[in-house]
């Protein structure tokens, strides 16, 4: 691990540029070569079952401040333990949001893609079942709070028990 | 001699039952037990935290089950289902 970190989460209501928030993970680590990122943006249709497929224009996040953080600071010790990161980076976004916004980012730094590709996806497999955060979304036929997706916590299952004395970190993924 | 704990609701919770409350317990009570002291009050907290209703409770800001223990001052939060990222 670097001696010097970025810090590592952020809640935050305005917006954030990806590229610069990688440039700031990865500056002065010459042991980096790989990044690895994902951003999640709002979507102007709801999600399948809804009758009417009203269009998502605006969305209200909230959280649980104190417990955001330390849930997901807790996340980025075991990603950066289980794949060998170098530098770990996730900015959440809360308040209110308009379609097509960026609600959040995660960006990962390791040595190698195989480590950096999978602990994104670790990572937001966590952040979707773990973190607390909490969707409203307005339509034209009014607010719905989102419900949870049963394939979210199908998606956290598969990544399974980590055993500490594999150290490649990568699992065989049964999906 | 009760403990008292700082029960916080957030999202749907929160919006029928408000954003906090201190609620007494007796020594050794869990999780469980909370919930179904405040289903006790029958109306909407029985309704929204029904034993069939998916709900999760975080004790000092962490994840936590139906048998964990809960001590004077503790923050006991009930929330649905989280939906971030």
């Amino acid at each position: 691990m670097r001696e010097f970190s970025v810090h590592r989460v952020s809640i935050q209501t305005q917006d954030f540029d990806l590229s610069a928030e990688v440039a700031a993970l990865r500056a002065g680590d010459a042991a980096v070569g790989a990044v690895a990122s994902f951003v999640g943006t709002v979507r102007e249709r709801s999600g399948v079952g809804a009758a009417a497929d009203s269009a998502v224009s605006a969305m209200e996040l909230e959280h649980y401040p104190g417990m955001t953080e330390r849930s997901i600071e807790a996340m980025i010790d075991e990603a950066t333990a289980r794949f060998d990161l170098r530098q770990v980076r996730v900015v959440h976004r809360v308040g209110r949001l308009l379609a097509m916004d960026q609600i959040m980012m995660v960006a990962v730094a390791s040595a190698h893609r195989a480590q950096a590709f999978q602990a994104c996806e670790f990572l937001m497999d966590y952040l979707k079942t773990q973190a607390p955060f909490w969707k409203k979304e307005t339509t034209a036929d009014g607010e719905r709070w989102v419900d949870a997706r049963v394939e979210d916590d199908q998606a956290l299952a598969r990544w399974g028990q980590w055993d500490r004395s594999d150290r490649s970190g990568i699992v065989a993924r049964n999906v | 001699m009760k403990l008292r704990v700082r029960v916080r609701y957030f999202a749907a919770l929160r919006e029928a039952l408000g954003a906090e409350e201190w609620v007494e317990v007796l020594p050794g009570s869990t999780v469980a037990m909370l919930r179904r002291q405040l289903v006790q009050r029958g109306g909407v907290h029985a309704r929204l935290l029904a034993p069939d209703r998916a709900v999760r409770c975080a004790v000092d800001q962490q994840l936590a089950l139906e048998d964990t223990v809960l001590v004077d001052g503790v923050e006991a939060a009930f929330f649905p289902p989280v939906t971030g990222g």
